[in-house]
């Protein structure tokens, strides 16, 4: 019993420790999404124009396994997965639909013009305000979507060739099954 | 007391606009609701609402463009007639609770709000009960006749010789 009294603060700290080693691992900017197992947010966006893909509306999305991605040209790392989702694009495995985020027009279409368009719709959120229904605090920012127009999974940043094959295509497949 | 008078006036108007001004936050002018009541209401929920992007603000102090973009939301639900919790809730729904800056007491956060109430008052039981026990314990036993003598002794040497 005496004893107890000496080991006791040892073991709350160890066990503090653990706590905090394992929390600094973690990443503070990932904020979990509210809106997992939740179905798509009602929207309708209009078209990029000059985009020569349709706008996007949530009916558009549901029925079939998808990818919602949020871009903008401003975007830095959103460049970074470009290519990433080029490649998933022309495995033509899922359809993609992006939702151009507070973008100027032009932008968004030389940014397509330059770099290809993997999308199969894009809906133009100039306002942000379909972003915030989703959502959205920082682009690019990737929704697994099933066929019942749930989001199943949420990707913040952008996606690497890793994240895509580790996480994202065995969801699809499973979400296909 | 001239001189008096003008040091304090001095320092008065130093002061005076940290006490006077409210804090000013992050909201811009085109933003304001023209119905000071409905805008003190559009800050007071500000207030309370965390930025996603600079987490340690809220949006009411954050010049993020989420955060504008939040700000000019409250304000459209506040002119729409919505009440403040339906804003919170129309939030929270899409963002979850993170977006609260005072997260609600529920039966997953008990740890979080009374965590800190239950180990202050594990720490003061166990000192008081550690103060008790000390005091319930003699300091230590009556000094033996042989003790008393060397201590008479020693306090008899230290008596300044006259």
């Amino acid at each position: 019993m005496r004893r107890l009294i000496f080991v006791l603060p040892l073991v709350a700290f160890a066990a503090v420790a653990a706590w905090f080693a394992v929390g600094l691992t973690r990443d503070p900017n990932l904020v979990p999404s509210a809106l997992i197992d939740q179905p798509i947010p009602t929207f309708e966006l209009p078209p990029l124009a000059g985009s020569g893909v349709p706008g996007l509306s949530d009916a558009a999305i549901k029925g079939k396994v998808a990818l919602v991605n949020v871009f903008a040209s401003w975007c830095v790392p959103c460049k970074a997965e470009h290519p990433v989702l080029m490649r998933l694009a022309e495995e033509r495995r899922v359809p993609i639909y992006g939702i151009n985020y507070k973008d100027a027009e032009r932008d968004a279409r030389a940014w397509l013009d330059t770099l290809g368009n993997p999308y199969a719709a894009i809906g133009h959120d100039l306002s942000g305000r379909v972003g915030i229904d989703w959502g959205v605090y920082g682009v690019p920012e990737t929704f697994v979507v099933d066929r019942t127009g749930r989001i199943r999974h949420k990707h913040v940043g952008p996606i690497t060739p890793q994240i895509l094959r580790d996480e994202i295509l065995p969801l699809i497949a499973s979400l296909e099954k | 007391m001239i001189g008096r008078l003008a040091a304090f006036l001095r320092i008065a108007l130093l002061v005076m606009p940290l006490v006077v001004a409210a804090p000013a936050g992050a909201v811009l002018p085109q933003e304001q609701l023209a119905d000071p009541a409905l805008e003190a209401r559009a800050r007071a929920i500000s207030r309370e609402l965390r930025c996603q992007v600079c987490q340690n603000q809220s949006i009411d102090d954050s010049n993020a463009p989420l955060a504008a973009d939040l700000r000019r939301l409250v304000r459209e639900r506040l002119l729409a007639g919505d009440s403040d919790d339906e804003i919170i809730r129309y939030l929270t729904a899409r963002y979850g609770d993170y977006v609260l800056l005072r997260p609600p007491v529920r039966r997953d956060t008990m740890v979080l709000w009374y965590g800190p109430a239950i180990v202050l008052a594990l720490g003061a039981a166990g000192l008081i009960a550690w103060f008790r026990r000390r005091r319930a314990t003699p300091d230590s036993a009556p000094l033996t006749p042989d003790e008393e003598r060397r201590l008479e002794r020693l306090l008899d040497d230290r008596r300044p010789t006259p």
